[in-house]
């Protein structure tokens, strides 16, 4: 299988703090991975560093096409769609805008409003509250609405910034269940950013683990999960 | 990162200066001094008395560095206090006969009480809607000035002449080198105090407050009350300014005190840096020479001139003259190195 | 009684031409979250290319056209020129530059066609309007024409996908990229559409106090008060705002004794900010809720 994300020797720099040290991993198409590590540890750096949200150097390729130099919107054009820390929703907009905005560089408009149904069957609640504002909407609701968002560029890549945060534990669940469908069904590759290891490696095929800037473990998320002294001494459970 | 993620993101509108850059080091402080100190022995009395509206300026740009450098708060109406200070140095020396030495503590103490006052409600108002009211309180000032009812003490549109000091003891030095000294050690003494306050308990919670209010309040801070303080240190000094002012410019006028005014103090504290106490001084020196040689340039376009040479500056360094400093700071310690 | 209601109609029509302008302020709010000083001179330098037109010949219509277009090509130089380069800096210095523009248009306005005071026409015609005393023809059209703005601006911003872009990237810039705006360019769009509507406030503001560089001075800070009263979120309160600053100023001047046409400024701001107190998102505007 061919890596559709390719990072090579990736530092990224806050003013003149360095906060990653030549990150290197791929994504494979179709894949479900998951970056893990402690607060701090460059996790959310490299989801915005694949956006150019930060200062950076290195090597990032998506689908053979070399990322350096672009903007973050044409990034997202390139169809990476990035749920940011803190999820990012438009609180003065209502949920539909919210979904519109998500599509907004779509030329399709037919396949615009379909997809918007879509969304709607994916998170029935996003349809009950349509005509809300964003803003009023619970943390998990706004989660959902976030992922919705992210959807309706129809992604090939799906950046998910620590979506668990903040949420009680049966909504964290629901949501990974949804992430995994849109994986398998609609063939979107998925990163997911994540504190919460536990449920991270239940949901994900391949994990990474990141400790001050670096990559210091990598391989196949279930053997991670059970290895339980990659679990003590990286993910502290 | 904790629950501070769900702010509704607004950045905090004047940038956070941290607490020791706000002032110069020991070296170069010296070194001002001793070209304040000589220059005058040096030059006519005319630049003299421009030397003396630089201090006087700086002092104003000082405080209003004070207020929003410090505490965050915005204020297009610095003019409304100069003017009070000026109008009270005015008053009392030309009605009651005081000296001039100790309107400005009475014309400071004043102008403290008329800011404290005016924070109050300002407490309620942030940004844009802060400058508003501020504007306001500016453009009301010259016209309040005018009115029938106060003329006897103000001099209605006419003004008051002020009558310049002599040197005291007998001293050798025209009127105009008195002054000067005489601003100099005002001024000096309000810097020290000034930079002081900003060092203290107080200062801390002034940057507390304009970094973030929410939080600011959650530590225990009384924003209400260094909120209002900031404004009342603030009207205080420029008060002092406008005191001395008057005197130097021996008559206080309603339109000598206009929007322009406070417009200009704006434009003195963000091109000698907000927030930067010494730049004060420098911005100070832009609002009064800049002009002037913008009307040399050209008569016609003076104001387009002074306008594209405003540009030049904020792009060049649009944090200001602090912008300079911190340059030469890390030029010099290359050089050190080597 | 009759005099009181005399001054509310008189104050809806000078109200308009503050309406007019505070359309132009919001606007330009919605795009930078800042307001704008120079707005005022680039509108009164748009008013002076349309005059100059019509001086060449051009009809009234196809100078304001022309006019339009101009300044909306003029606002987005201007920014891409001047404020782009600012884009990183503090705000307080891009306050500084507003100054600046100001002063350029200024002086460049005077120096081109000097400070004497020149007719403006209104396609309106100067009648009383319905046999009014107080409102002419012009201003019940200057009324129309604010009134035709807001709707165009409202279908604007909340059925176009420009709008809705605009929208999102005035809110919350960061996520707007995440959803593949290109935020710069909306500021761009931004300054192009607040000097259009700026030019036609100037355009329909001229016939009243006719065309001279100074012309906008009182009128953008009435602009300015009318857009925070009605809540700089708020078009419609914009319109409203303006209105009713209209209305409070005439109403100042009327009953409050002593107080000639210099203290109308300073006592319709107080008012203002008194209701700002009260309610400190303004009328019409979302209050913004805080969360820590």
């Amino acid at each position: 299988m061919t890596a559709m994300l390719n990072v090579r020797d990736l530092r990224a720099y806050y003013g003149q703090v360095q906060a990653l040290h030549g990150l290197e991993f791929g994504l494979n198409e179709g894949s479900m991975t998951t970056l893990l590590g402690a607060n701090g540890a460059g996790k959310t750096t490299t989801l915005r560093a694949i956006c150019n949200m930060v200062r950076s150097t290195g090597a990032i390729e998506f689908e053979g096409a070399s990322l350096a130099g672009r903007t973050t919107e044409n990034i997202v054009r390139l169809g990476i769609a990035h749920v940011p820390q803190g999820r990012g929703t438009f609180t003065t907009m209502t949920v539909e805008e919210n979904l519109q905005l998500g599509a907004i560089t779509r030329k399709d408009k037919a396949g615009v409003v379909s997809d918007i149904e879509r969304m709607y069957d994916h998170f029935p609640v996003l349809k009950e509250r349509h005509t809300q504002q964003a803003g009023t909407l619970s943390g998990g609701e706004q989660q959902m609405l976030a992922v919705a968002r992210a959807l309706m560029l129809r992604p090939r890549l799906m950046l998910l910034d620590e979506p668990s945060f903040g949420l009680a534990p049966l909504i964290v669940r629901d949501l990974f269940k949804i992430l995994g469908k849109i994986n398998r069904e609609d063939k979107v590759t998925i990163l997911v950013v994540e504190q919460n290891a536990q449920l991270a490696l239940e949901l994900a095929d391949t994990a990474y683990v990141i400790e001050t800037g670096r990559i210091v473990m990598s391989g196949n998320a279930a053997e991670i999960a059970n290895n339980e002294d990659v679990r003590k001494s990286y993910l502290g459970y | 990162m904790s629950a501070i993620q769900e702010v509704v993101t607004e950045a905090p509108a004047v940038e956070a200066v941290p607490k020791r850059a706000m002032t110069l080091g020991a070296g170069t402080s010296l070194v001002m001094l001793a070209v304040l100190l000589l220059v005058p022995l040096l030059v006519k009395n005319f630049i003299i008395f421009q030397l003396t509206m630089l201090l006087i300026y700086g002092l104003a740009v000082l405080a209003l560095n004070i207020l929003t450098g410090g505490s965050g708060q915005f204020s297009l109406g610095q003019s409304a206090f100069y003017a009070v200070g000026a109008y009270t140095s005015a008053i009392l020396m030309e009605h009651a006969g005081i000296n001039y030495a100790l309107t400005l503590p009475v014309a400071g103490v004043i102008c403290f009480v008329f800011g404290f006052l005016f924070g109050l409600p300002a407490l309620r108002l942030s940004g844009v809607y802060l400058a508003l009211a501020t504007f306001a309180l500016a453009t009301a000032m010259p016209q309040l000035l005018k009115l029938g009812y106060f003329e006897y003490w103000t001099g209605g549109v006419q003004g008051l002449v002020v009558t310049k000091p002599d040197a005291p003891f007998g001293l050798p030095m025209s009127q105009d080198m008195w002054l000067y000294y005489f601003t100099l050690v005002v001024t000096i003494a309000i810097y020290i105090c000034s930079v002081n306050l900003l060092r203290s308990r107080s200062g801390r919670a002034f940057m507390a407050i304009r970094d973030n209010e929410i939080a600011a309040s959650a530590m225990g801070i009384d924003v209400s009350l260094y909120k209002t303080l900031a404004f009342g240190v603030s009207a205080g000094i420029t008060g002092v300014a406008g005191g001395l002012g008057a005197i130097a410019v021996q008559f206080v006028a309603p339109d000598s005190y206009t929007i322009t005014l406070a417009i200009s103090l704006f434009l003195g504290m963000v091109v000698g840096g907000v927030g930067w106490l010494p730049g004060s001084i420098v911005g100070s020196a832009f609002i009064i020479f800049v002009p002037n040689i913008a009307e040399g340039i050209s008569k016609g376009l003076s104001g387009a001139v002074f306008g594209v040479l405003l540009f030049l500056v904020i792009f060049l360094v649009p944090h200001g003259a602090r912008q300079v400093a911190i340059v030469a700071q890390q030029l010099i310690g290359k050089l050190r190195k080597n | 009684m009759e005099l009181f209601f005399n001054q509310i109609l008189a104050g809806i029509s000078t109200g308009a031409i503050y309406a007019c302008m505070a359309l132009a302020v919001v606007m330009i709010y919605q795009a930078i979250d800042h307001l704008n000083f120079a707005q005022g001179e680039m509108a009164m330098f748009s008013t002076f290319i349309s005059w100059q037109l019509m001086q060449w010949g051009v009809p009234y219509w196809g100078a304001f056209v022309l006019t339009l277009g101009l300044s909306f090509l003029g606002g987005i130089a201007i920014e891409r020129l001047l404020f782009k380069p600012l884009a990183k800096a503090p705000i307080l210095t891009n306050v500084a530059g507003f100054i600046a523009l100001y002063a350029i248009v200024n002086s460049v306005a005077g120096l081109i066609w000097d400070f004497t005071i020149k007719q403006y026409p209104t396609p309106f015609g100067s009648h009383p309007f319905l046999g009014s005393q107080l409102i002419s023809t012009h201003q019940a059209g200057m009324i129309g024409v604010t009134i035709l703005l807001l709707i165009g601006l409202y279908f604007f911003f909340q059925f176009t996908r420009m709008g809705l872009a605009m929208r999102a990237a005035a809110s919350l810039p960061e996520s707007a990229r995440l959803v593949g705006i290109n935020t710069s360019w909306m500021i761009a769009l931004g300054w192009g559409m607040a000097a259009a509507i700026g030019s036609i406030a100037g355009m329909m503001i001229a016939p009243v106090v006719f065309l001279e560089p100074n012309m906008m001075l009182g009128v953008l800070i009435y602009g300015f008060a009318a857009a925070v009263l009605g809540g700089l979120t708020s078009p419609f309160g914009a319109v409203v705002g303006g209105f009713l600053v209209g209305i409070f100023e005439n109403l100042v001047g009327t009953y409050i004794p002593g107080v000639g046409n210099e203290l109308k400024l300073p006592i319709a701001l107080a008012l203002i900010i008194t209701v700002l107190v009260i309610k400190p998102a303004g009328l019409f505007g979302r209050p913004i809720v805080k969360r820590v």
